[in-house]
């Protein structure tokens, strides 16, 4: 085989597992947009913040250290303890839940039956207001997050595609068990979503919020709850990202590229979310490898908008998202 | 009391329809434009004009063309930062190309070629609309900055990837550069602010902002009573990038003097722009630079408190800022939508009254 196409091979799978990442986060966008119609603009920074949040608590940071040393003149920074990741997660998980609530309670209560645009620009604040709380809490610098996942090149993989090419793949450990980490949440939530009683709720309510309500769904409690679990699928996201590239304000900007995968695959499908991941993650990739050297590089950056952009013009309503029927 | 109608008489169709049909309003208008053109001119050093004046102006003008686009016509836009480097990068190329022609033509042209750029994204505004389009938006911001960034003619194949904006004048008097003085770059930029103001007012209360304000109302009904949104929404594109073109221009040449594209013209200023709108109003002249302000001042007065005041470290109060700005713009989306435009009216509602509460 000629290298270039070993090469594009390799970059093929590699794009395969930044697609599925890039799905993790448009997970979280589908679970909220179809149980509240809310198009959560926000995901990104609640991954970051997520993020941030595990490793301030595995680290044992003070909160809002900074904050209490500038009004008291102290000087505190750290508990000074080092708490497993598990133990780290499940706090972490606890926050989460915790800001669904507030979320819930303080803001969209306020603002049900609002035009989608004006929920969009509120979830806009609420992205920044949170990276501004995520900053003042855990302190801007980047940091490294550890929770014991298997790092670098898988040798396996780089000793067999050797014997059969000629040329080892490098495929970064990480990936594959984003991968299967990603495969086991989705299927988790499809049952979920399928065979619980709060699942169907769930259901019932993003088909018609008026009929869930007349048979005595709480829409409220589902709610908080689609915004646990988007939170949770947050965390997640975040722990894959901030393992990889460190926990940083980039990671929210990685997390917008679940926006144009989103309007790839339609807002409304998850089979959709995961689909449309992967081809942008392939075809970022693949873009760049091929074309990318010819116009000057970085092509990632707009990539995935500019496709979607085109698709959008032929095809409004996504991949596999519902027809948009407009009624007056 | 204070604020008063009575005795205010219009005898002819032009005096009624006139901007500020109220004598009162008329005279606080022309005391607003005496005070900006003849005193402050006076009053200014440096440090007002590059922290608050020059911004406020600046982003006013920004404020203005996405208000055209995003509260008159209702097709909100995340790319507002990169039609800004589009106006700056035209600029650059036309004032390094041709440098004997006026400043003032050279901003004008980018304004023109901003609109170009802009009725090109917003194309699929015919089909899409909502979020999705506010999402399409963002390609533009992402692709223009990455063009920017990485196609060497804009920047004239300088050898780091900036912009400086050569010393130009205007009658004689230098207004970018290094030997600027304040007020001329004021002057430079308040005409421009002024003139803004006033087409925008006037294409807004014509037919074409009538048209505009149908579709961002109902565009299926505003479409069966005979507006072309094809013609209304492009034109909307057009007009509203030509600002901001504009603004991008004046921030490059007179403000900032040097650029680097992705530091500049990000998406956050996107969002700033935004969020100026937000707090200052949708669908307001006024509402656009009483967010600007809004937005120029609150930074300042948060460094000046915190960080001069009670000596906070910086990051801290910028991150206070991100929070605060946030929060408002929750808060203004719950409680008052319309923003700081719809409380000044409320104000006037309550001074025409004074003393009497009905």
């Amino acid at each position: 085989m000629p290298d270039q196409l070993i090469y594009a091979i390799e970059v093929f799978f590699n794009g395969l597992m930044a697609g599925v990442l890039y799905a993790l986060v448009a997970l979280g966008f589908v679970l909220i947009y179809k149980a509240s119609g809310i198009f959560n603009y926000a995901q990104g920074v609640m991954a970051l913040f997520a993020a941030m949040t595990l490793v301030g608590v595995m680290e044992g940071q003070v909160p809002f250290a900074h904050l209490i040393n500038a009004v008291l003149g102290t000087k505190v920074h750290h508990f000074g303890w080092h708490l497993p990741a598990l133990v780290g997660i499940i706090t972490t998980v606890l926050v989460m839940v915790v800001l669904a609530w507030l979320v819930q309670r303080i803001i969209f209560k306020h603002l049900v039956g609002q035009e989608p645009i004006i929920l969009f620009m509120a979830t806009i604040g609420l992205a920044y207001f949170m990276e501004g709380l995520g900053d003042m809490m855990w302190g801007s610098e980047i940091k490294k997050l550890d929770v014991g996942l298997p790092q670098g090149i898988n040798l396996w993989i780089d000793e067999t595609t050797y014997n059969i090419f000629d040329y080892g793949f490098f495929i970064d450990n990480l990936d594959i068990v984003a991968t299967v980490i990603a495969i086991i949440l989705v299927s988790g939530l499809v049952i979920f979503a399928q065979y619980t009683k709060e699942g169907r709720a769930m259901r019932a309510v993003a088909d018609d919020h008026q009929a869930a309500l007349s048979v005595g769904v709480s829409l409220n409690f589902i709610w908080i709850m689609v915004w646990s679990v988007a939170g949770f699928v947050a965390l997640v996201a975040g722990i894959m990202w901030g393992t990889k590239s460190g926990v940083q304000f980039s990671l929210s900007l990685i997390a917008l590229k679940a926006l144009p995968v989103l309007m790839l695959g339609g807002f409304t499908s998850i089979p959709g979310a995961i689909v449309g991941g992967l081809i942008i993650g392939v075809g970022e990739k693949l873009f760049e490898f091929l074309v990318g050297p010819l116009i000057g590089g970085a092509t990632e950056n707009w990539f995935a908008y500019v496709l979607a952009l085109l698709l959008l013009v032929f095809r409004p309503q996504g991949l596999f998202g519902e027809k948009i029927i407009e009624r007056v | 009391m204070f604020y008063r109608e009575a005795g205010d008489f219009s005898t002819t169709y032009r005096e009624d329809s006139q901007t500020f049909p109220i004598r009162f309003d008329r005279l606080r208008y022309y005391a607003v434009l005496l005070i900006a053109f003849a005193v402050i001119p006076f009053l200014l050093n440096d440090y007002w004009v590059n922290a608050i004046f020059l911004p406020f102006l600046i982003y006013s003008i920004a404020a203005i063309g996405l208000n055209i686009l995003t509260g008159y016509c209702g097709q909100v836009s995340l790319g507002t930062g990169g039609f800004m480097a589009v106006g700056a990068y035209a600029t650059y190329k036309l004032m390094t190309a041709f440098p004997e022609i006026s400043m003032v033509v050279h901003i004008l042209l980018a304004g023109g070629v901003t609109a170009f750029v802009g009725v090109l994204f917003g194309l699929p505004s015919l089909r899409i609309k909502g979020f999705y389009l506010a999402v399409a938006t963002l390609a533009a911001q992402f692709f223009l900055v990455w063009l920017f960034n990485r196609v060497p003619w804009f920047y004239n194949y300088s050898a780091s990837g900036q912009i400086n904006s050569p010393e130009r004048t205007f009658f004689g008097i230098p207004i970018t550069g290094a030997n600027t003085e304040p007020w001329a770059v004021y002057l430079f930029c308040l005409v421009f602010v002024t003139l803004s103001a006033v087409v925008a007012r006037n294409l807004t209360r014509g037919a074409m902002g009538r048209k505009w304000m149908a579709i961002r109302d109902m565009d299926i009904a505003a479409e069966i009573i005979g507006v072309n949104p094809l013609t209304a929404k492009l034109s909307a594109f057009a007009i509203s990038s030509f600002f901001v073109g504009v603004s991008g221009a004046l921030f490059f040449s007179v403000y900032l003097g040097a650029v680097e594209v992705g530091e500049v013209f990000g998406i956050n200023k996107s969002f700033l722009v935004l969020f100026m709108i937000i707090i200052g109003g949708l669908g307001s002249i006024f509402g656009s630079f009483a967010g600007a302000a809004f937005l120029v001042l609150l930074p300042v007065f948060l460094k000046n408190v915190l960080v001069t005041g009670l000596g906070w470290p910086t990051d801290l109060a910028a991150h206070l800022e991100f929070m605060i700005v946030g929060f408002l713009i929750i808060v203004f989306l719950i409680v008052e939508p319309h923003g700081i435009a719809q409380l000044w009216r409320v104000a006037k509602e309550k001074l025409r009254l004074w003393p009497f509460p009905h």
